[in-house]
């Protein structure tokens, strides 16, 4: 199991747009992510690929989030995932 | 039969003018739920059920996205999240659970989606505005599999005329004005949303026209939306009236910018706008000026109220279309047709009369008063000429309050809606306390008839028309006319946008007439056909009238330009 940490940089937070981007760029990684915040059980982490479930998850603007993978490509996924995140999209 | 013979014509209320031919497309019925515990049919395995659930949702993802690709803006980026959530392993997830104990996919994606909504709607903010895209991508979902055409306004590449039961608000993001030539319902009255939307994009409309709805897809109909008349299969006569309407429309395209009358008696043709965009629309097109802001645009669709800085910049946004003119600008309207999370309580039981309007600032206080602070920092910065209304005044008491928050806000010409019956009969005492008054005859009329302005079978009550209502504004000017300081009466209502019915107002004495901009020229155009005089001879007949088709008729039949425009 890989694991990562990620700050938020969105202004507007995981929601909208930044989770669409991101939502999209799970479902095309060979690996099932999750996301979780920083202080949840991994058993409550969701489907880092679902647009819902990311909204649901409300991570604003500077929360950190725990991102998990398992299997070949896992590191690599999660690193580019983590870049996604730190980089505020709602600026572009 | 023979060729000259009349297939079949259908009758209603015409409420945009206009005469075009074009084929039929009928806007879907909103999709129905599937029976509460519906099961999988016998012939269909809980394994053939999933792959028949993920092939439709992929494909209402994959027409989601081709329908993004085409689109611009803001509406591109909602449905390519909308597109995103087709198909989300949350929404399917639990609905494969459904199917794997036994529930037919329909139902099970319906109810998947519904408890996906609730999650969302639960967690407030952004979040539950999102919950209606997740019910519609439900519905969507459901219609694939059912093989039901997918719901909402017809997606095809030919220009239609477009008949429905009638259109939410919601559909004016998605009707796009170069593919509907024409709107027609079987339900809806003149104050209903199609007709408002009719108007501000200028498409012909008949509304309340029952029988429409068996009309086939791809039928040839003629639309006339002055009379209110549909034909189907048209006759070579109304292929000409719509080529002559064509060249109309044209020329009545323009506005020279100044109402007068053709003796030479002014009266300010004003816009209806709501918003920036609306207001560069409305000067583009010569209004002289704003006679309605509303600025509910700014607070529809939230759940928590806008900062005073955001309501700045909104505000004058519209102020600087209009540098130099009058922009009138109607505090918050929220309540019955437009509620608000955070100030009206959608439980009551009457929501119409209820606490809406301006009575939202004693159940809220505060954000009216943060309101008018905005608009008076707007307005400091703007050369336009700024008043200040407050929608659903009844009495001189609420008028007096609200001119004693505009004073202390720094606004200087406060004045009120006159859409109450209360406040027409007390205009007098309600001018001693503001500086003028506006008359919305669309509240006015549902109130004055005691008829729900949404409803199809009430349309006939709720005409401007009803002689009812023109005595109610004539009591109106007649109580700011008494008053030393003849204080100005507007119009701003739906009325003024109907020609006929502008110059019966203008007879009658009322001073500005605030419309959406489309109907400024041709308002324009019959308001110079006639002298003050006429104007006045006009509105006797139908304030005579006894009835509203006769107060309409006999003032139709007087102004025969109206027939030479096809208005």
């Amino acid at each position: 199991m890989s694991e990562r940490k990620a700050t938020i940089a969105s202004r507007v937070g995981l929601h909208a747009r930044p989770a669409g981007i991101f939502a999209a760029a799970v479902g095309e990684l060979p690996v099932d992510v999750t996301i979780a915040m920083e202080d949840d059980p991994a058993e409550d982490a969701m489907d880092a690929a679902s647009i819902l479930s990311l909204m649901a998850l409300g991570a604003g603007n500077g929360d950190v989030v725990v991102l998990r993978a398992e299997g070949e490509g896992a590191d690599q996924a999660l690193d580019s995932l983590v870049k996604i995140l730190e980089t505020d999209l709602d600026a572009e | 039969m023979s060729t000259s013979t009349r297939a079949l014509t259908f009758t209603g209320v015409g409420v945009s003018p206009g005469r075009i031919t074009g084929a039929v497309r009928q806007m879907p019925k909103p999709v129905s739920e599937p029976p509460k515990g519906e099961r999988l049919p016998h012939n269909l395995s809980a394994d053939d059920a999933v792959v028949k659930l993920r092939a439709a949702a992929k494909s209402v993802q994959a027409d989601l996205n081709r329908r993004a690709g085409s689109a611009q803006g803001a509406g591109k980026a909602v449905l390519e999240a909308t597109a995103l959530m087709a198909a989300d392993p949350l929404l399917i997830k639990a609905a494969v659970k459904l199917v794997n104990s036994g529930s037919s996919p329909e139902r099970a994606i319906w109810e998947s989606g519904a408890s996906v909504a609730e999650m969302l709607h639960n967690l407030g903010g952004y979040m539950a505005e999102r919950a209606t895209d997740v019910l519609d991508v439900r519905a969507r979902i459901v219609a694939e599999l059912r093989g039901e055409p997918a719901p909402g306004i017809p997606v095809v590449d030919e220009p239609f005329v477009l008949v429905a039961e009638d259109l939410a608000p919601a559909d004016t993001a998605t009707l796009d004005p170069t593919k509907v030539t024409a709107l027609v319902t079987s339900g809806g009255g003149p104050q209903s949303h199609t007709a408002i939307i009719a108007r501000a994009l200028g498409l012909p409309a008949v509304v309340a026209a029952e029988g429409v709805d068996g009309i086939a897809d791809g039928t040839e109909v003629f639309v006339d939306g002055a009379a209110g008349s549909i034909h189907v299969d048209p006759t070579d006569d109304d292929r000409a009236a719509a080529v002559a309407w064509a060249k109309t429309a044209a020329t009545l395209a323009v506005f020279g910018g100044t109402g007068v009358t053709s003796d030479g008696h002014r009266v300010q043709l004003l816009s209806n706008v709501g918003g920036a965009k609306d207001a560069i629309a409305a000067a583009k097109a010569g209004a002289e000026g704003v006679g309605l802001l509303r600025t509910e645009f700014l607070f529809l669709g939230r759940d928590s109220e806008p900062s005073v800085d955001e309501q700045v910049e909104a505000y004058r946004g519209v102020f600087d279309a209009f540098p130099g003119k009058k922009v009138v600008i109607r505090t918050l309207d929220a309540g019955a047709d437009k509620p608000l999370p955070f100030l009206t309580d959608a439980s009551e039981p009457n929501p119409a009369l209820g606490v809406r309007g301006y009575r939202t600032d004693w159940t809220s206080p505060g954000v009216l008063e943060r309101q008018l602070s905005a608009i008076a920092t707007a307005a400091d910065g703007s050369e336009a000429d700024i008043w200040v209304m407050a929608p659903m005044i009844a009495t001189s008491e609420e008028a007096e309050h609200f001119a004693g928050m505009c004073a202390t806000a720094g606004l200087k010409t406060p004045g009120v809606m006159v859409e109450v019956p209360s406040a027409a009969l007390m205009a007098r005492e309600i001018l001693d306390e503001v500086d003028f008054v506006s008359l919305g005859t669309n509240d006015l009329t549902q109130y004055a008839m005691a008829a729900d302005r949404q409803l199809a079978p009430l349309a006939a009550l709720n005409s401007p028309w009803q002689p009812a209502v023109l005595r109610l504004i004539r009591i109106t000017v007649e109580g700011a006319d008494s008053h030393e300081s003849h204080k100005p009466v507007g119009v701003c209502g739906e009325a003024a946008s109907d020609p006929a019915l502008a110059v019966v107002l203008v007879g009658i004495g009322v001073a500005t007439l605030s419309m959406t901009a489309r109907s400024l020229s041709a308002v324009g155009a019959v308001l110079a056909s006639v002298t003050l005089e006429e104007t006045r001879e006009l509105a006797q007949l139908a304030l005579s009238a006894r009835s509203a088709g006769e107060a309409r008729d006999a003032v139709r039949a007087r102004l025969p330009i109206l027939e030479e425009l096809g208005l």
